[in-house]
């Protein structure tokens, strides 16, 4: 069975988000502080955010 | 994806991962404290203290601190003098009984600039925290362990790409996200490691590469001194051993002059592995942001006081270079330190959930990928 295209985006495009975000978050703290530091927080904090959610939620 | 391909990319994720679990384990349990090692110093009263002095009390000059050092460590010679950025006040001061000595036999403490008292840096010498970095950076193996970690670095990176790739067929008929809590304990931790592992996929392929790099480090250098430090200073092949140093007062000024723009980082002193023999290397850092991990050697003659050479930077020590923040989670502030231990603690999840459904896998009668591949 080939995967459609489709397929493949329907299950990859939220983790590419998340790894786009998660880079840029890694990055821009390189760049300066005040807001870029800001900016790397929201990029890693979303990931971290995600898997906890995931982990901590019970029936 | 074809079922016979999906069986290759569990066998190489399975073994990759297997091989590489204890070491990655034992890496992010190590790094850990490691991600802290500045505010577990303070805490314990490791960290040196300058004193409380005016605000504009002049320094003492480069060759006054070095004498400064040589009283405080009799017999011994200076190596490196290090600037640190959180106070320009503090100087660190490496010594060894050779220049040549290797970096773990090395002495490192703290001189105030403006008095050229010595301050002890214990942590920086010994303690449970250097126990924590050796683990970590070597496993008290030398060489033979970083490469060793590098290798299991290898290992890791093998098993996140073929991770990514298995993601596809796990999550085909399931949305984003979903954690199955009420069918089994097996079917919940899938989904765990599944999620967590592909959230954390940038941190973990980004610490991953950088590990090796920097496990890499004593290679890279290696390369540095026989390609552009060897070329350098070639004139210097046959000429006699240093016998009188000249002093090291205006290195600082020498080096601003031919590296405009640029702060100093460290110098490392004539016969240790930054330098050659004959010389003085003051390595300049860029005064931006991004530039100040780049590091650009000046390195000064050390009898005449004459620039030998403004070296090249090798894209290969920039690499190295740009890998230890990108590694240490150290430049964004206390926040991107409790982000770095989460997405650690999310990382040994991962390794651990891992193992636990490779071993209910081998248990069950069937072989679970067979059986989901029928479900779909």
């Amino acid at each position: 069975m080939r995967p459609r295209q489709s397929n493949f985006w329907k299950v990859f495009t939220t983790p590419t988000v998340i790894a786009l975000l998660s880079a840029a978050g890694l990055f821009s703290a390189l760049l300066g502080d005040g807001v870029w530091d800001a900016l790397s927080w929201l990029g890693l904090g979303i990931p971290a955010a995600l898997a906890l959610r995931g982990l901590l939620q019970r029936r | 994806m074809k079922s016979k391909t999906i069986r290759r990319w569990s066998c190489v994720h399975t073994w990759t991962s297997l091989i590489c679990t204890v070491f990655l384990l034992m890496l992010a349990l190590t790094g850990l404290p490691l991600i802290f090692h500045h505010e577990i110093d303070h805490l314990l009263g490791d960290a040196a203290e300058l004193k409380v002095m005016p605000a504009d009390t002049p320094q003492l000059d480069l060759q006054q601190l070095v004498a400064a050092a040589e009283k405080h460590r009799p017999g011994e010679v200076m190596q490196y003098f290090g600037y640190d950025d959180e106070d320009p006040n503090g100087m660190i001061a490496i010594m060894a009984p050779t220049a040549g000595t290797e970096p773990n036999s090395s002495h490192t403490f703290m001189l105030d600039a403006r008095t050229g008292e010595a301050l002890e840096m214990p942590s920086a010498n010994g303690g449970l925290m250097m126990v924590m970095l050796r683990l970590h950076v070597d496993m008290f193996a030398g060489l033979p362990g970083k490469l060793l970690l590098a290798f299991m670095g290898l290992m890791f990176i093998a098993a996140i790409v073929s991770g990514t790739v298995l993601y596809l067929p796990f999550m085909r008929r399931l949305k984003f996200a979903t954690v199955r809590q009420d069918k089994s304990t097996r079917l919940r931790w899938l989904d765990l490691h599944n999620l967590i592992g592909v959230v954390t996929l940038t941190w973990a392929l980004v610490v991953g590469v950088t590990g090796v790099i920097s496990a890499c480090a004593d290679l890279l250098i290696a390369a540095w001194r026989t390609d552009s430090l060897s070329a350098m200073v070639a004139p210097y092949r046959d000429a006699p051993p240093l016998t009188q140093r000249a002093p090291a007062t205006r290195l600082l000024e020498i080096a601003e002059e031919v590296a405009p723009g640029m702060k100093p980082d460290f110098i490392a002193f004539p016969g240790t592995r930054f330098s050659s023999e004959h010389h003085y290397a003051v390595f300049m850092k860029g005064s931006t942001h991004l530039t100040s991990h780049l590091l650009t050697p000046v390195l000064i003659d050390a009898s005449t006081l004459h620039v030998t050479a403004v070296a090249e930077r090798p894209w290969y020590m920039d690499a190295m270079g740009m890998s230890q923040p990108l590694h240490f989670g150290d430049y964004g502030g206390m926040p991107m330190k409790i982000l770095w231990a989460t997405l650690d603690v999310l990382t040994i999840i991962v390794l651990g959930s891992g193992v636990y459904l490779w071993v209910v896998r081998r248990k069950a009668a069937k072989p679970v990928l067979v059986k989901e591949e029928r479900v779909t």
